[in-house]
């Protein structure tokens, strides 16, 4: 089958959707790839690098869409594009199918197969085609960069001959992909970081990564991520009000805000007020990654950069992975191939769309069609829940003194009766049992405790060794053959002298075997 | 020679055996102690060779040769996978010989009372017997030499004890016999290693074990031959039956108990030829091996009854549901996470024996040390067939000895560790152990891998380990299935590193 990307349509888009390394991947599990003649170019691939890769460069997007059997590119179809589609074509894009419901019925009404990659569930065997993730960690990486660009000190603390430069604080609210990775970076270009999240569980993510976890004292049962798929659910408005708070005692000391927090299928909670930024210092950033979706940061205007009146720029560029469309259009085709891999099993270039499968029926927005968003839960959950776990109580002096007692005098009382039984069964067999018997028995007995002693003192690691040592000494039985094999009877030589054959074998054999292994034993 | 020396030479060759066996405490005295075990078996049998009671002692000396030889060659030749069945076949030759020497002396028995009956005179001597007979019973003992000396000076207690002792001797042997070479044939592959049992089951072998009572009480009173050799045949079946209903992975208890077998089978020949020596090193291997057993069933949480008489009791109730699904890899995402790794554990089972794995993972332990990562082996008591057999095997690979450790010592490391590589090992690695308490082996201690960072499971394909139930750790999150044979897996990944 034949796979094409044509030119985003899409202002301002840098990205492609497939590489001449990501298509040369695909030609290995069986496709055709085409792309529109300099659709690569904003991302710094040309049509020679394309055809380099075998890669069949088309002239028109209009000729690509009316050859290619699948279609992937990087933003939502536009309206001119709708009309290209076909019936039984494949159409891989971001799709949100759950704010462009028109445009899911329009592409549907015209019969293709709709893939939305930001439908891609959060579970593991999904994370190498889990676009959203990979965008995002540009987007965290770049928010810095940016913030970096305007902000007009170094991030890294510094004394210099010429003066003190204090490090730059830099506070994440929301620590996803792109909040981990906004962290990653400032804290490796040296700033110290501060994170929050509303899921407590990532606080050991945030200090992973080397940042500071802002603690919220408040007593609230927070919802368990796990619950949401990984993603954050709405607090409660009293919750709300102690994390603003807490957010008006860290604003004057921020230099840098970098907010990405979102909230699956509603607009982005405002969590950065004015009054918040008339408390920061001047000169202070905020790059707020949430902008598309309305903003964290209350003056925040889409796409634009803005200075407040106290002189604090506030970013809301919605593009940040398209501005290192290099790296992102790589990391998206990489997405996309992984997904064809998926839905190739036969890697011969033949799409098998199952919708049992819990990833593929995720992404597919319409199908032979029907419109399938809002799929079914996925039978895998993305996340084990925790299960609240029972602290065991610690067990106070007293009780620990009364146990050791315990055990000590059960442990006494054991052993006691053990030895009194044991001397009665000897005495009453020495009542009875002639004296040369009871020399015997006592040698027996001790040499058992002798073995029990010694034989606890071996090495785990050696129990091979002991047992094939062990295993040559109980050979000994040779001297009991040794000693009736010249009785003068023939059956009674006959016997012995087997026996005395078969003792031979074991005692030269366990001991050469035992030599053999412990010779192999070495130390490093 | 007198008999005070042949005593003596006894004393210190008990002494080495002790020796030998307390220096396997560490590796290093373990190569001077089994110098000390040589010794004394040397002297031992230079001792009895030139004591009281020993005749034809070249034919011996030529005998313990040809014996030596053929064992020398076996270890020469054996491979260090092959060890569980070597040490079976090396156990039942040991409980052959009991049975044999047990067999020797009621012969010996039957002589002593013909002489001593056409010399007039009564055998056994009745308890505290006149004097007069005792000068006599010296007169005609002279004829005798050795064992049939002793047994002609014994008096009618002494001889009722001493029939005991052998029949104890003789149906310990027996016993230990036809289970070893069973045990072996398991080992081996030459017998099916599934759980099997004759119709009837455990009725059998406690109809055996009572007519093996009824036996000894019979030659308790009558002293003839036929109880004993009834009472052999019932052992025999003992050894077999009970040893094939016992399934393959129980291998390193059935193995231990044998062991402790040959050495009860000693002491009680040794109580019957009254050799000090013979009941010391009886008493000395039969402790080794019952602790051993105890320790492996103990590292299964099984009582040794429940291991012997075979197979996994039901499960107490539903077993908890397995969530998530195993998800499979392959040899380069396995490569490229170790080479980010910085800390790996490597977890062998019996599947690495099987596959002959040692070797490679031996090589690729080596790389990645060499390229600075901290590696080390955890090892279950129960992993492989033998007690041990896994430090064997890695030992003989050249995977020095000081990075492979034991359970309790690395259970701790797993949540620091970067990845875990599972080769060959079931149930020593399942969770199911620890989280669910319906499940078969619900207690058992084990491997928490699962804490680790990054699992992978080196399996042949999706079936269960041997108490087959299912094992959650295969769906865990951080577990990725790398399937196929365990050595092709690991040279594939080395290839890729």
């Amino acid at each position: 089958m034949r796979i094409g990307t044509p030119k985003e349509v899409a202002n301002g888009e840098a990205r492609v959707a497939m590489t001449p390394d990501s298509a040369a991947q695909l030609q290995e599990i069986g496709y055709e790839c085409m792309i529109e003649s300099g659709a690569g170019l904003a991302a710094r691939f040309s049509d020679q690098d394309y055809r380099d890769a075998g890669v069949e460069v088309v002239k028109t997007a209009a000729a690509l869409w009316a050859s290619a059997d699948i279609v992937a590119k990087v933003r939502p179809p536009g309206d001119t594009e709708i009309k290209h589609m076909r019936k039984g074509q494949t159409v891989i894009s971001f799709f949100y199918p759950g704010q462009n419901e028109k445009l899911l019925e329009a592409a549907n009404s015209r019969g293709a197969h709709i893939i939305a990659m930001d439908m891609v569930p959060r579970i593991s065997r999904a994370q190498k085609m889990d676009a959203l993730s990979s965008m995002a960690n540009i987007a965290g990486y770049r928010a810095v960069i940016e913030a970096g660009n305007t902000f007009g000190r170094f991030f890294t603390g510094q004394v210099t001959a010429a003066g003190k430069v204090p490090p730059a604080k830099v506070l994440v609210v929301g620590a996803g992909v792109a909040g981990l990775a906004a962290i990653g970076t400032a804290t490796s270009l040296g700033a110290r970081v501060y994170a929050f999240d509303v899921r407590p569980e990532v606080a050991e993510q945030i200090e992973s990564m080397g940042a500071e976890f802002v603690f919220l004292d408040f007593a609230e049962d927070q919802t368990d991520g796990a619950a949401t798929g990984g993603y954050a659910a709405p607090s409660s408005p009293e919750f709300r009000e102690a994390q603003l708070a807490r957010f008006r005692e860290l604003a004057p000391d921020m230099d840098i805000v970098i907010t990405t927090a979102l909230i699956p299928g509603r607009d982005a909670p405002v969590l950065w007020t004015r009054d918040m930024v008339e408390l920061q210092k001047a000169g202070s950033v905020i790059v707020d990654l949430a902008a598309e979706r309305g903003g964290n940061c209350e003056l925040t205007v889409a796409d634009e950069k803005v200075i407040s009146d106290n002189g604090v720029t506030i970013i809301g560029y919605t593009d940040f992975p398209s501005r290192m469309a290099t790296q992102s259009s790589s990391l998206y085709a990489t997405n996309i191939r992984h997904l064809m891999t998926d839905l190739t099993p036969g890697k011969n270039g033949a799409v098998v769309h199952n919708m049992d499968d819990d990833v593929i029926r995720g992404v597919t927005a319409a199908f032979e069609g029907r419109i399938t968003f809002p799929p079914p839960p996925p039978r895998v959950q993305a996340i084990a829940a925790r299960k609240p776990a029972a602290a065991p109580r610690e067990l106070t002096l007293e009780e620990k003194r009364a146990a050791e007692v315990e055990t000590f005098r059960k442990d006494t009382r054991f052993q006691v009766g053990v030895l009194v039984a044991g001397a009665l069964v000897i005495l009453a067999a020495g009542a009875w049992a002639p004296a040369s018997f009871m020399q015997h028995l006592i040698v027996f007995v001790l040499a058992c405790f002798v073995g029990f002693q010694v034989i606890w003192g071996v090495a785990h690691s050696l129990h091979t060794p002991l047992m094939a040592v062990t295993n040559a000494i109980s050979s000994i039985i040779i001297v009991g053959a040794l000693m009736q094999i010249g009785a003068g009877t023939w059956p009674v030589m006959i016997l012995a002298a087997l026996s005395v054959l078969m003792a031979g074998v074991n005692i030269f054999g366990g001991f050469m075997v035992t030599r053999r292994m412990l010779a192999m034993f070495r130390k490093s | 020679m007198e008999f005070g020396f042949t005593t003596a030479a006894y004393v210190v060759a008990a002494i080495l055996f002790i020796l030998s066996l307390g220096g396997l405490g560490n590796q290093e005295s373990a190569k001077r102690a089994v110098w000390y075990g040589i010794a004394g078996m040397a002297l031992a049998v230079v001792a009895t060779l030139m004591g009281p009671g020993s005749g034809l002692w070249i034919l011996s000396v030529i005998l313990i040769l040809i014996g030596g030889l053929g064992g020398m060659y076996v270890a020469r030749r054996v491979q260090m996978t092959e060890m569980p069945q070597l040490v079976a076949a090396m156990h039942s030759l040991v409980g052959l010989a009991a049975v044999f020497v047990g067999f020797n002396a009621h012969i010996e028995i039957g002589r002593v009372a013909d002489a001593l009956n056409n010399a007039g005179i009564p055998f056994p001597l009745p308890d505290g017997g006149g004097d007069a007979a005792i000068a006599a019973v010296r007169e005609i003992a002279k004829e005798f030499q050795g064992f049939a000396e002793v047994v002609a000076k014994k008096t009618v207690r002494e001889i009722a004890i001493l029939r005991v002792e052998l029949v104890l001797g003789i149906w310990i042997g027996a016993v230990t016999f036809t289970g070893s070479v069973i045990a072996y044939g398991k080992l081996a592959g030459r017998v099916t290693s599934a759980a099997k049992k004759l119709p009837g089951g455990h009725g059998l072998n406690a109809g055996a074990a009572l007519a093996s009572v009824l036996c000894l009480i019979w030659y308790f009173s009558s002293g003839g031959l036929l109880p004993l050799v009834i009472l052999t045949v019932a052992a025999l079946f003992i050894g077999y039956h009970l040893i094939m209903g016992i399934g393959g992975a129980d291998m390193p208890v059935v193995v231990s108990m044998l062991n402790s077998y040959s050495g009860w089978a000693a002491a009680a020949i040794g109580f019957s030829l009254g050799n000090d020596l013979l009941i010391v090193v009886g008493a000395l291997v039969g402790s080794s091996g019952a602790i051993l057993s105890y320790i492996m069933c103990k590292a299964m949480n099984r009582s040794f009854v429940s291991v012997i008489l075979g197979g996994f009791g039901g499960a107490s109730g539903p077993a908890m549901d397995v969530e998530g699904e195993m998800v499979a890899t392959d040899a380069a995402t396995v490569a490229s996470r170790l080479k980010e790794a910085s800390s790996v554990i490597i977890v062998p089972g019996y599947g690495m024996a099987v596959a002959q794995a040692q070797q490679a993972v031996s090589e690729l332990t080596r790389r990645l040390r060499d390229a600075g990562k901290e590696v080390r082996f955890a090892i279950h008591p129960v992993a492989g067939r033998l007690p041990g057999h896994m430090n064997v095997l890695l030992a003989e690979a050249r995977v020095p000895y000081d990075i492979v450790l034991e359970m309790d010592e690395i259970n701790k490391d797993f949540p620091e560790t970067d990845m875990v590589i599972v080769i060959g090992s079931n149930d020593i690695v399942n969770p199911a152990a620890q989280d669910d308490p319906n499940a078969p082996i619900a207690g058992m201690p084990v491997l928490e891998v699962w804490k680790a960072k990054d699992v992978i499971v080196s399996k042949r394909g999706q079936g269960t380990g041997y108490s087959g139930i299912e094992n959650p750790l295969f769906f865990k999150e951080n577990t990725r299935m790398l399937y196929g044979d365990a050595k092709d897996s690991v040279n594939e990944v080395l290839g890729l590193l």
